[in-house]
């Protein structure tokens, strides 16, 4: 009865029911036009590309609700491989199907691409200058301050329980004290959801 | 050395990442430069700088760094698409079934005990970048100006990272 619900299409219907879908209409175009842009501006790497993926597709676009885009990334820190290629294949792909992943990884990869090629040759002079390594000593403080606005961002609608403040205690204090993988945190907390049921059932 | 294994070998680097970028690096190293010896360290040093000083997910910039090094423009996108099929083929699996089982009881427990989780996780990225990057009372400055444009600015975030990025220039040059 299950196998309808599979096809790329059902993904976009569903807005009407319990809230958790919320997509809206997206092309094809401004998905990878919005990745390519956050792709194209974030230095540091995909923890710093979660804050803008979030501001554009759930806070600007309206794309996907707060509590999809928690799922996108608990999914994309399960997975492996880059955080910010895997939460693009997921937005894209609960936007728009196959073609909507294709749409949102392309965009979130090119600039790399193009940026790279471009710098590679050119890297070794300037990489030294101090005026470089002083704009990037001004970037790196910045950068700690909008994941931990993200952590809160995100942390908000979902943390209403000391069983879920727990938990999230628990996870950062497992990947930053005790070293674990996060794939192994995200794995351990959905065991724990399951088998306490923290917060009741409703939800 | 062909494009063919350039592609296996950052299909495997993908495929066994967990964690994001940063958890790439050493197996990057383990496997590109110790196993198959296509990379000197001081060139995987200056691999890291870049992937880290440009905009982009780290493992992409890796991988079309390595990958360019190599074999030219072509190795770099064959690279960059190796590392992320892994990733493209696991998430929309993973999508298809979140989305197929959405209304199950069993998994909206499971999603309870995730989504914590995952603030949690972000928090932890947080506080590894500040323990890196602040170092100094110039920086707590620069983190400081970037709070109050992010908290109570409500600031674009790219927005912030240029502030800052000037700023940095300003006081650091």
């Amino acid at each position: 009865m299950d196998s309808r619900q599979v096809s790329g299409m059902t993904c976009c219907e569903k807005e009407t029911d319990n809230g958790d879908g919320g997509s809206k209409s997206a092309s094809l175009w401004d998905m990878f036009w919005t990745f390519f842009r956050i792709g194209a501006f974030t230095i540091g790497g995909g923890y710093v590309m979660v804050p803008l993926i979030q501001k554009d597709v759930v806070d600007r676009k309206g794309w996907v609700t707060k509590d999809e885009f928690i799922d996108a990334l608990a999914i994309a820190q399960t997975a492996p491989g880059p955080i910010a290629v895997n939460t693009s294949v997921y937005v894209g792909y609960a936007l728009r199907g196959f073609a909507g992943a294709a749409a949102s990884v392309a965009g979130c990869i090119i600039p790399s691409i193009i940026i790279i090629l471009m710098i590679a040759s050119v890297f070794d002079r300037i990489s030294s200058l101090d005026v470089v390594q002083a704009i990037f000593s001004g970037i790196r403080p910045a950068v700690a301050v909008l994941i931990a606005s993200a952590a809160i961002k995100l942390g908000k609608p979902v943390i209403r329980s000391a069983g879920e403040l727990a938990i999230a205690a628990a996870a950062a204090i497992m990947v930053s004290l005790l070293h674990i993988s996060p794939a192994l945190v995200v794995v351990i907390a959905a065991l724990a959801g399951l088998l306490t049921g923290i917060g009741g059932d409703s939800r | 050395m062909n494009l063919l294994h350039i592609y296996l070998s950052f299909a495997k680097v993908g495929l066994f990442t967990f964690g994001g970028g940063y958890a790439m690096l050493p197996l990057i190293e383990s496997d590109i430069i110790q196993k198959r010896g296509w990379l000197t360290m001081a060139e995987f040093t200056d691999m890291v700088a870049i992937a880290e000083v440009t905009p982009g997910p780290i493992a992409v910039n890796s991988a079309t760094f390595v990958g360019y090094k190599l074999a030219g423009i072509i190795g770099g996108i064959v690279a960059t698409l190796g590392v992320i099929t892994p990733s493209i083929v696991i998430v929309l699996a993973l999508a298809a079934l979140v989305r197929k089982y959405e209304r199950t009881a069993t998994l909206s427990r499971i999603k309870v005990g995730m989504r914590p989780a995952v603030a949690g996780l972000i928090a932890a990225a947080a506080i590894s970048v500040a323990k890196v990057s602040m170092a100094e009372p110039r920086s707590y400055a620069v983190a400081a100006a970037a709070a109050v444009m992010v908290f109570v600015g409500k600031i674009d975030p790219i927005l912030v990272l240029a502030v800052c990025g000037i700023l940095g220039a300003l006081i650091f040059f």
